[in-house]
């Protein structure tokens, strides 16, 4: 049974009350009628307080777990919506440890007065990126909260996945002349979600990255099978993230500022605004450290793949520096490309 | 991209380069006794760290790291004054964003609005003015600040809201000028900086000529410069050609922006809304005279001065800051006896660790030494 296209009748026009989220009828026919329907699955359909798991799908493979929250405002936005990213981001994460995903949770947290046609596109993204990265939503939960304590739409998102025997990433395998390599442009999401808030007077043709990665990382280990280390770099952009390989790895990076992708319109955006793309957030792009030797490789298998076509490599691991990352500058210079301290402010000319 | 890569282009970088070397040579510099030239403005400043030109040039050439970072000078007094306003009852309180962050002597603006005042980050003066149409029960009031460059904007917004009609708009009016506090930092005895490169976007609304008498009087040359590395790059080179001529001069390297005479326009709107303060406070250089903007009688029920209680107390620097000595040149950020221990970006006590365009905080940022990194 294929999830439904439009919001049945009877729900269309309502708005989410306090008696959603009270456990009693009104709850229970929100999950039959309008949930459940959507994420459609056998794990799920039984309705029990708990999905029930063989082990065998781990294939002699690591469990891997994990969970993320999901807040933005607006809840749409060119590219992606907060159903996606609770899909993807999850996905992703579990992914960039070498896990294939298999099952999320979904933990809803809405504000009284959400029209249900909103929550019932939000879902049906949900389902989408789930089937796009071919996982299954099988247990969850729904919670109200009155207007004003909160903000239209929350969600939690768990995963499991299973990490197949033989594949082991961390800063344990990095070793210096290693390549960093990214699978695309970077900051796409960050100003896409800027652009919807429509604060700026700037008309910026970005689209979100929000994408599932796990058939992309999948297709790096076969081209790489000595991958060393992966991340997504979300928030924080890739700066962040190659902080936090240098300081968790005590080695140091040096990125190449010519080789870094950034669209022109995101470029353009960034220097009206005073930002660096380099720290806006991301949700289809990963970072990962490979050996020099296998790196042309792993370029070739991720430009074959529709998520990795701008894949390029960015930077080098070397001894020097342990801590520290630093931009060579397209003159040659070098510069420290640290974290930042909160969230990058817009500067005042 | 177009009008951006041009300015950027490493060859036409390694040529200029190559033409600073040995101009520089034949003045007889070395990395003993460098030329100094300041960079007025924190714009340079960042441009300076983010293309990391210091690494392209001789040690015989040394950057003095100017006052003009608006968000650095800013006094705590002033900040808390902000929050004062902020916090009261049916405020909405407008700021540009990177103004959000600065410490006030308890606390800063975002620090406020997570205790509940009602603070809101806008790109332009107008959006303030469009939050008060859209909210006329409330009172919204702009955190003007910033040099020339941003006083336009801020008058025109005035001027505005005068059109409008927008009773419930207000401007707290910390605009600040640069050439009284050039005047005051050339009369300065101990001063070590040999020539100047001129803030572009200052001389954009003002012209060059104000700066005429940093050559006829000082006898330092100026080139008003743009904000690309090969702006900065190729001005430098002219500052050192006056300087092997032994010529004092003002001269314009953004002339694709800047006019002798500056932009009417704009400076009617200032000349309209704005009058000079007797005096203006500066965070790590102290009081100076006619350094400071306020909004004129005519324009009163716009002035939040005028319109709101607040506390209008002058709060000290840290006895320790040698934020001083750093803008005369006479010691690097990193020689300050608080750089990267006490003083850093996320605890600033002085004014130049404040902003991302701050001297010594774009050196902590871009180029501070392995060890500090460690510590």
């Amino acid at each position: 049974m294929s999830p439904p296209e439009t919001l049945p009748a009877r729900w269309q026009g309502k708005t989410i009350t306090l008696a959603h989220g009270a456990g009693g009828r009104a709850m229970r026919e929100l999950i039959t009628e309008l949930v459940r329907p959507v994420f459609e699955n056998p794990l799920l359909a039984p309705l029990e307080d708990q999905a029930r798991i063989d082990p065998a799908v781990l294939d002699g493979g690591q469990l891997a777990f994990t969970t993320d929250s999901y807040v933005v405002s607006p809840l749409a936005f060119a590219g992606g919506d907060i159903g996606r990213l609770a899909v993807c981001g999850t996905v992703n994460d579990l992914a960039v440890g070498g896990a294939r995903p298999l099952y999320l949770s979904c933990g809803l947290i809405l504000e009284e007065g959400l029209p249900l046609e909103t929550l019932f596109e939000v879902l049906r993204s949900m389902r989408r990126a789930a089937d796009e990265a071919s996982v299954s939503i099988v247990t969850g939960d729904t919670k109200v909260v009155g207007r004003g304590s909160g903000d239209q739409v929350f969600i939690n998102t768990a995963g499991i996945g299973a990490i197949p025997p033989g594949r082991a990433t961390g800063p344990a395998q990095v070793r210096a002349g290693d390549r960093l390599v990214v699978n695309g442009t970077l900051g796409d999401h960050g100003i896409a979600v800027l652009a919807a808030r429509n604060e700026l007077a700037l008309q910026i043709p970005v689209e979100s990255d929000s994408a599932p990665l796990n058939g992309l990382v999948e297709a790096m280990f076969a081209a790489a099978p000595q991958l060393r280390w992966l991340r997504d770099a979300t928030r924080g952009g890739l700066a962040t993230i190659a902080n936090e390989f240098a300081q968790e790895g005590g080695f140091g990076l040096l990125l190449d500022e010519l080789a870094l992708p950034v669209r022109d319109p995101v470029r353009g955006a960034c220097e009206i605004l005073g930002l660096d793309p380099l720290y806006l957030a991301n949700e289809g792009k990963l970072a990962a450290i490979v050996p020099a030797a296998q790196c042309e490789a792993l370029l070739a298998a991720m430009r074959a793949h529709p998520l990795g076509r701008e894949a390029c490599a960015v930077g080098e691991v070397r001894e020097a520096s342990p801590g520290r990352v630093a931009v060579r500058s397209r003159f040659g210079g070098e510069r420290i490309l640290d974290l930042l301290l909160g969230e990058q402010l817009p500067r005042i000319c | 991209m177009k009008f951006i890569d041009e300015f950027r282009d490493p060859g036409h970088a390694r040529a200029l380069v190559r033409d600073i070397g040995a101009t520089l040579e034949r003045l007889g510099a070395t990395a003993e006794r460098p030329v100094q030239i300041m960079e007025v403005c924190g714009g340079h400043t960042h441009a300076i760290f983010r293309y990391a030109l210091k690494d392209l040039l001789p040690a015989s050439l040394e950057f003095v790291h100017g006052p003009g970072c608006p968000v650095c000078v800013l006094p705590m007094g002033r900040v808390d004054d902000c929050i004062a306003i902020a916090r009261q009852p049916g405020v909405i309180f407008t700021t540009f964003g990177d103004a959000m962050r600065v410490p006030g002597s308890a606390m800063s603006l975002l620090q406020a609005r997570a205790e509940g005042a009602d603070v809101r980050m806008v790109y332009s003066p107008l959006d303030a003015l469009a939050i008060a149409r859209a909210n006329p029960g409330r009172e919204v009031v702009f955190f003007g600040l910033g040099f020339e460059t941003t006083m336009p904007s801020t008058a025109l917004t005035v001027l505005e809201a005068e059109r409008q009609g927008v009773a419930n708009f207000s401007l707290f009016c910390n605009h600040i000028t640069i050439t009284p506090t050039l005047r005051a930092l050339l009369d300065t005895p101990d001063l070590n900086i040999d020539g100047f490169i001129g803030p572009g976007h200052v001389a954009m609304v003002i012209g060059s000529e104000p700066f005429d008498f940093i050559a006829r009087d000082y006898g330092r040359p100026v080139v008003v410069s743009g904000f690309e590395p090969n702006d900065i790059l190729q001005s430098l080179w002219m500052i050192l050609r006056q300087l092997e001529r032994g010529e004092a001069a003002v001269e314009s390297q953004y002339a694709r922006l800047v006019r002798p005479g500056g932009n009417p326009a704009a400076l009617e709107a200032i000349a309209r809304v704005f009058e000079a303060r007797e005096f203006f406070e500066w965070r790590g250089l102290g009081s100076i005279d006619a350094s400071g903007v306020r909004m004129r009688e005519a324009y009163a029920r716009f002035d939040a001065e005028r319109r709101f209680a607040m506390p209008n107390l002058a709060v000290t620097d840290p006895a320790e800051c040698q934020c001083g000595e750093v803008l005369k040149g006479l010691i690097k950020p990193s020689q300050c006896r608080v750089f990267g221990g006490r003083c850093r970006p996320e605890t600033p006590l002085g004014a130049l660790m404040v902003s991302s365009e701050g001297a010594c905080a774009a050196y902590y940022q871009y180029a501070r030494p392995d060890a500090e990194a460690a510590a």
